[in-house]
This record gives C-alpha cells, structure tokens and sequence, in this order.
C-alpha cells in the first residue's frame, strides 16, 4: 500500500482533505481575522473602526499599565518552570528507580492530573490556600506563624497553583529522557571508579538536560498562556497576559486592543516553543544522536 | 519455456538504484533463491514481483502473461513475509481461510483446503489459536500455510526463516524444500544465508549492487564462482594476488604470487589476478612430503571439520579439515600442504585483461 | 538502577501529597453537612450532591457538555482517522507541514483561539450555534485524536496489509477487515481522550459559550467566580470521580501509559 505512491499522489491528499478543510476554515481565518482585528482602531461610544493602525500595539508595548502585565506574567512563568525543575526532575528520577508495578501505577497518580479539569484542580487550592484554608490551619496550629498568611489572591497563590498544573508537564518531558537512558553506561561511569553521586551529576543529569530544557519549554510557554488558574486564584487586581485580554473582549469590549494582546502573546509563544526546541535540538543532536 | 520470466526489470529511488536491468527465467516447479548481502537489490526484486512495488522499467511475465501492471491483489502469488505478517486479531483457521474467502469459496470447501494444508505443515489441531499464542516456529508455518492454502502459481518467500534459531532453522530448510517438491511450485527464495540457498534451490542468482552475478546451480556456484564477490560471499576461500602473462593461460595456468609459480586452473587472463584456494580443497600433509611447507598457527576444533591457519611463504592460509580422523597437529608444527591445480582459480581484478 | 534511599522516598511521598492534596481537599469538603466551605467534621452528609440535581443551570450545562464532547469527539474521529493514516502510510511532500499544520492548535494559546473564534463567530453571525461551538471544540481536540491514532498506526506492522494484499484483497477490503480491527484500540483511546478534553475545555470556549449555549466549566467558572460554595466541590468531586473511571476505561482499552506519555 505503502510503495505505489507512484501511482496515487492524490491519496494521502485525499484522505487529508476533510480535516485540511475544516482547519484552514476553522483555524487560519480566525487568526488571520484576529490579525487584521489587533490592527483596527476602537472608540469608546462607536466601537471597532475599520481603519489599520498600530496604535494598539504602541499601546501595550508603551503604558506601564500593560508592561507590568507582561512582567508580571514573565516573572511567574519563570518562577512557575524553576520550581518545576527543581522538583520535577528528582521526582522523575526517583520513579525511574522503582521497580515493577509500584513505578507504573505512581507514574499514573503523578501524571493523571493532566487529564482532571484544570477548575477541579484550581478550586482544590483555592480551598488549601484559603485565609481558613487547611494549610494556615496547619501552620497556625505547628505554631510556625502566629496569623495565618494570605495566599489567595496574591501571585504566591498563583505560583503555587500553576506549579501544581505544570509539574506533569516536566515529569512527562523527563521521563522520555531518561527512558532514551542506556543503563550500561551508568554501569561503565561506575566500573571506572566514580561514585554514584559523580555518576548522578557528571554522567546521568546531563544527558537528562535535552529532556529538562524542553519540558521547560513546555512549561513556560503554557504558564505565560494560562487563564483558568490566575483568573480564579488571583482574581481581578493581579491580571496575566491571558486574563487582560480576556478584560478586553469581554468586559472593556475593547477588542482590536484585546486581539493586539492575544497576537503578541501567541507571537512570543511561537518564538518560544518553535526557537527554543530548535536550539536545543542543535545544540544537542551532536552530542546525543551523533 | 520458462514459468516465471523476469526481464530488464529495475527499481530506482530518486538517485538510488536498487535494482538495475535484473533478467531472470524460472522454469514452472523450479526452486530460486536471490542472495546476497543487505542492500543488494534482492527483497526489492521480489517486492516488484508480488506487486508491493512498482518497476521503474523492465516487465514481469507469468506463464506468458504481462504482470507487470497488475495491482498485487490480483496477482495470486504466495507470500511469506520476514515478519509472518500474520493477522494478530484472526485465529489461525481464520488466517488462513482469509485469501479463501476472498476468492468465493463455500465455507464447505474453505474447511477442507485449511484441513489439507494444516496437515502439509503439520500445523494441525492448533487452527483455534491466535498468533500471540503460538511460537515463532508455528507463527511461521501458519504464515506458510495461508500463503500455501490460495494455491498459488508463484510462492514468493522474504527471508523467511531469519527470526528461527539456528537448529529450527535446518530443519525448516529441509521441510520446506519437501513441501515445494511435494507440490511442485515455482518459487524464489530471498535470503542472505547461502546455507540455506544452497540448501534449497535448484539454482541460486548471487546478487550484488542490484544485479546478479551469477545465476548457477548451488554446485556450479560454489565450486566455480564467476566473480570476486561470489567467491568469496559463498563459503571460506583463500584469497591471493599475483600476476600473470599472456603465456600462462590457457588450459594450463599458471600465476606467479609472490616469488612463486603456482599452477592453477585454466584461464583466459593476463595482469594482476586475484587467487583463490578453498580451505577445504587444501591437504595436511608430513613435513617430508611434497608440497608447500608451513607452520601451523591456530588450531580450531568446530564439531564438524577442523580449521587451522598455517603460515606458509605465500601468507597465512585457512585450512579445513573434515573431522573424519582427529587431526594430530598441533599449533607451532611444520607441516606440508597440497592440493590440486584445479581447485587454484583465477579471477580478474581491475587491473586485468583478458587474452 | 539503584533503589531509592528513605531520603528519596520521603520527597516523594512529600510531592505525591502535594499532587494529590488539592483533588483529596475537594472530594473531602463536598461530604461537609454545613453551608460553607468547611471540613466535615461534624459528619459526613450528601446533602451538597443532592443539591446538585437541584441546581437546574448547572446540571443543564452538564448534558450540554456531554452531548457537545460526544458530538466533537466523533466529529474529530472522522476527520482525524484518514489524515492519521494518510500520515503514516505515505510519503509525500507537504507530509510533515501538514502534521504540523494538525498538531498546531496545542501550541496555540487558548486565549487566543478563544477570542479568534469570537471574532469569527461575530463577523459569520454564528454566535450561539451548537454546532459552531462544535466545530471549535474539534479544532481544540483533532491533535490530541491525532496523536493517537498515528501512534497506533506507526505501531502496526505493514507487512501485514500486504499480506491481506497478496491473499487477494482489495485495498478497501485490506482497509475493512485488518487495518481497522488493528487500529481500534487507538481509535477508541483517542476517542475517549478527546472526550476528556472537550468535557474540560475553559479557556477557549469562555470566549464564545452564550446562556443558549452554556458549558459545565464555563458555568462552574462564571459561579466561582462570584463565590465559592460547597456546591461547587460536589460538582468537581464528581467530576473528579467520572474522570477517574473514564481513565479505568482508557486503561482497559489502550493502556493509560500509552494515552499519557505516547508509549506503553
């Protein structure tokens, strides 16, 4: 079936089609349309202009209103994949060492988050992180601080949630890493004399760093997209790129403005997600696949 | 009248050429292998042939009939795949009842042919297993069976046997070689193991960079290797340069290695020749016979035959030995080696004419 | 492989608590018998997911949810199984463009999509369609069916298609009688994942969900974000309790490991 290409070329284009359509109508004009949108003018009383000017994209790139919102989001996503790492590559690692069963079914408790509806996650927190919440009850009650702290409603909340989304993310990017592992040469770092905490650090970690770097990749560009958790867990002062431009199409009803917001973010997403894989991949190709 | 002719036929993958103008004349019943090493063009042939991949020029005729653009399904031939390829979701009746079924036949009729050619691979009583419970040498017998079962004109076999272990191997050698006289099929073998084309084929086609270099009987091919490659790709040999002059052909040769003459088997050559003794062609002899004196370096024992290296004046030669009476010499002796011109060929390098 | 020291093994109990604490709170507090958020320390009581079928909006919004997941999962299915197999069974130029092209909209931020199809719907007058609202949802869900079935396409042997081939049959019947049986794992895997994934969609369908056509997240979020009541945990509880045996189902089909990290 595979060989005759020859004959069909019209088959696999044939089998695309359905969906093919259904994307470039679906998902290609309503970013072209957007596109076009962030570059309308808006009046407060007569609504979208059709009229093409950059004044929105000055706008966001020159009031301090919205250059703390991109701050703001940066900081946390960057705050968001550092913590991930920290404590998403030791736990991936500490998986990797079980034997059996125990390592499959904890792979599943760890990963299956991703598959639980991102509110029913965010609520959870929202009652944990709570003024009453379980953990100041917890920490008034050790005695470790004497009022309990506030963390909802302040980017600490979010943080903390967000981490709780992501983490899967970078476990699940390690994980891949480490099963590309060849056991044998752990065996040979060691036959030659090093201790395992050399062979951890100088022979192991960094042939998991292709792994680490992508799942950051993952993780921050899906932190500094995020809308559900820092909509519901900071609620209407502390704003993200993502729930700004939700302000703008759905309550300010400024939308060529709102549409300016979104093309910078899903710009900054692709140079991202696209430019920093293709780094990586170079970078490290050479040294892992040559 | 040949059964199965392959004509001109080659296959090019934008600048690789797989296979490159391939002639081939089966007679009806007769046993082909293709053999050669990995990238030799030889599965490739036999994908052309069943129809999985299209020829870049050439033409495939069956019993006088154009095949060359029928599509695969309608060409009837047999196939056993490397992987079995058999379908993990049928059992093994249904497997083999799947080809029946498409060509029309009454459910009555279906059981009979699957109980015939069960039994012909001595398969029977497993028919309600699926492959996922069968070993891999019942795996490759249902495979057999349902490629078997459509009575087909052409039995086309991809490395078959590759993924048995050695012993099963032999035997799977010898049964299939039975069934295919048993019912008289025209059949092509691909391998890479010249055992088991040697085993099996009443004629082998040694290929090599897309063409066959020799198309002989397994006899012919191994005793008179018409090429470089085949000499040394089927079984051990020697392999010595020298040079000749025109003189020296003829139907005595001669060909000087080094500082000896050494006799060989007629040749039509002159220049630089590439020499080739078989080990096993070489007598053992006492250090007082005539002969080329040598000393002997490794002594290998391999259940069937002995094998030593002996250094001689000519360089380190491979010697076998069948393993008839023990071999009482050891490693450090001198002995003498002997053996007849004939078994001396010459063959051309790139630097030879011919006379 | 070394075992793992009672120093590792406290880290990670430490982070499957803190994995699994946000889930275990909202289960634990939607059995409170109070009317705020609060432990159930006085008893357990399922006065709060007797009030759920009380809660006519969001109960509406849970049906519209189902009917909208199983209308954009089969959708996607349909659209997804020619394109997976037009992938992986030929080679032709524009074959990793146009996998790309499919795979996009997971590196599309939601927020985006949300407010593209707005803007789309606004201009074509499609606000408030169901089946509009479909066809995002498909958008959102093709990559994740996608994924699924190519792998498992990747993952069958082709000889096996020849084989059906040389026995005789037709490409279609080739295509009826082995490729589909082979892949339906896949297919049902993908399926169900998409399922998930529609039934949990926020972000994207906050932008163009209406009153008419209102989703079970939107409507919880549209709630919490007023307040956040106990009702609002037995929802989630359920809904955390659903996702878990949809995941028994997945597991039994395809293998969960296979659905999560690509290989199982």
């Amino acid at each position: 079936m595979s060989s005759q290409s020859q004959r069909m070329n019209w088959a696999p284009w044939l089998f695309s089609a359905p969906a093919l359509v259904v994307f470039v109508c679906m998902l290609l004009t309503p970013l072209v349309l957007i596109g076009l949108l962030s570059l309308y003018a808006f009046d407060g009383t007569k609504g979208i202009l059709p009229t093409y000017t950059l004044a929105n994209y000055i706008e966001i790139f020159t009031d301090g209103y919205y250059l703390e919102i991109f701050t703001r989001t940066a900081v946390m996503s960057a705050i968001v994949t550092f913590v991930c790492i920290v404590i998403g590559v030791p736990e991936t690692v500490i998986l990797s060492r079980m034997q059996g069963r125990w390592r499959g079914v904890f792979l599943l408790i760890v990963l299956a988050p991703l598959l639980i509806s991102v509110i029913a996650r965010t609520l959870g927190w929202s009652i944990l992180l709570g003024t009453n919440g379980l953990i100041n009850d917890v920490l008034v009650g050790l005695g470790i601080i004497d009022e309990p702290i506030r963390m909802v409603f302040t980017m600490t909340g979010v943080t903390i949630a967000m981490v709780h989304v992501m983490v899967p993310f970078m476990v699940l990017s390690v994980w891949a890493a480490i099963q590309k592992l060849d056991p044998q040469v752990e065996h040979a770092s060691l036959s030659l004399g090093a201790s395992r905490f050399t062979t951890f650090f100088k022979v192991i970690l960094p042939q998991l760093l292709p792994g680490i770097l992508s799942g950051s990749i993952i993780v921050f560009a899906l932190s500094a997209s995020a809308f559900a958790t820092p909509a519901l867990l900071g609620g209407r002062r502390l704003k993200v790129v993502a729930t700004a431009a939700y302000d703008e199409f759905l309550s300010t009803l400024n939308w060529p403005l709102g549409a300016s917001i979104a093309l910078v973010l899903l710009v900054a997403n692709i140079i991202v997600i696209v430019g920093f894989n293709r780094w990586v991949e170079r970078r490290y190709r050479a040294v892992f696949e040559g | 009248m040949s059964f199965l002719s392959i004509k001109g036929l080659g296959k090019r993958f934008g600048n690789f050429v797989a296979v490159d103008k391939l002639d081939l004349e089966v007679e009806r019943g007769e046993f082909v292998s293709l053999l050669g090493p990995s990238g030799c063009g030889k599965t490739t042939t036999l994908q052309m042939v069943a129809g999985f991949v299209e020829p870049t020029h050439g033409t495939i005729s069956v019993g006088g009939r154009d095949i060359t653009s029928l599509r695969a399904e309608k060409r009837g031939m047999g196939v056993v795949f490397q992987s079995y390829a058999l379908f993990p979701h049928m059992t093994v009746e249904e497997n083999i009842a799947f080809g029946l079924q498409m060509r029309g036949m009454s459910e009555q009729d279906q059981r009979t042919r699957i109980g015939e050619t069960l039994s012909l691979v001595r398969l029977e009583g497993l028919s309600h297993r699926y492959p996922r419970e069968l070993s891999g040498g019942q795996r490759q017998r249902v495979a057999i069976a349902r490629a078997l079962a459509i009575r087909p004109e052409v039995l086309l076999l991809d490395e078959p046997m590759s993924n048995l272990d050695a012993k099963l191997r032999e035997e799977m050698h010898i049964e299939m070689r039975a069934i295919q006289r048993h019912l008289n099929i025209t059949t092509v073998l691909v391998t890479h193991d010249q055992v088991e084309a040697m085993t099996m084929s009443d004629r082998i086609a040694v290929m090599y960079g897309g063409r066959i270099v020799q198309l002989d009987t397994p006899y012919n091919a191994y005793e008179h290797p018409a090429s470089n490659f085949a000499s040394t790709f089927l079984g051990k040999t020697n392999k010595l340069v020298g040079q000749t002059k025109a003189a020296d052909g003829g139907r005595a040769g001669r060909v000087q290695v080094g500082a000896l003459t050494l006799e060989t088997a007629p040749h039509s050559l002159k220049g630089e020749v590439h020499v080739y003794i078989r080990p096993e062609k070489i007598r053992i002899g006492n250090p007082n016979d005539a002969g080329m004196p040598g000393r002997v370096k490794t002594k290998l024992f391999l259940g069937s035959y002995w094998m030593l290296e002996v250094e001689t004046t000519l360089g380190l030669l491979r010697v076998s030995a069948a393993n008839q009476d023990p071999v009482t010499v050891n490693e450090g002796d001198n002995i003498t080696l002997s053996w007849n011109s004939r078994d001396v060929q010459v063959l051309p390098t790139s630097e030879s004419s011919h006379v | 492989m070394h075992r793992n020291g009672p120093l590792a093994l406290l880290f990670h109990t430490l982070f499957l608590i803190f994995i699994l604490a946000p889930l275990a709170i909202v289960i634990v507090v939607s059995f409170t018998d109070k009317g705020y958020i609060s432990m159930p320390t006085d008893g357990l009581s399922l006065r709060w997911f007797y009030a759920i079928f009380e809660a006519r909006e969001l109960m509406s919004a849970f049906w519209f949810s189902l009917k909208l997941g199983f209308a954009a999962s089969c959708l996607a299915m349909i659209l997804s199984i020619p394109a997976s197999l037009a992938i992986t069974r030929y080679r032709f130029r524009g074959r990793e463009a146009i996998q790309a092209f499919f795979m996009s909209p997971l590196m599309i931020p939601q927020v985006v999509l949300g407010a593209a199809f707005l803007r789309f719907f606004n201009i074509a007058g499609l606000t408030g369609s169901f089946f509009w609202l479909m066809v995002t949802h498909v958008i959102v869900i093709v990559p994740y069916a996608m994924r699924m079935v190519i792998s498992a396409a990747t993952g069958m042997n082709r000889e096996i298609e020849n084989a059906g081939l040389s026995l005789g049959a037709s490409r279609a019947k080739v295509f009826v009688r082995i490729t589909l049986p082979l892949l339906a794992a896949g297919i049902a895997g993908g399926w169900l994942l998409s399922f998930i994934q529609s039934f949990d969609e926020l972000t994207m369908t906050v932008f163009v969900a209406t009153p008419g056509t209102m989703t079970l997240p939107v409507a919880m979020y549209n709630h919490i974000a007023h307040t956040i009541d106990p009702l609002v945990t037995s929802v989630n509880a359920a809904l955390i309790l659903g996702t878990i045996v949809l995941m028994w189902i997945m597991d039994r089909v395809v293998s969960l490991e296979k659905v999560l990290i690509g290989k199982g």
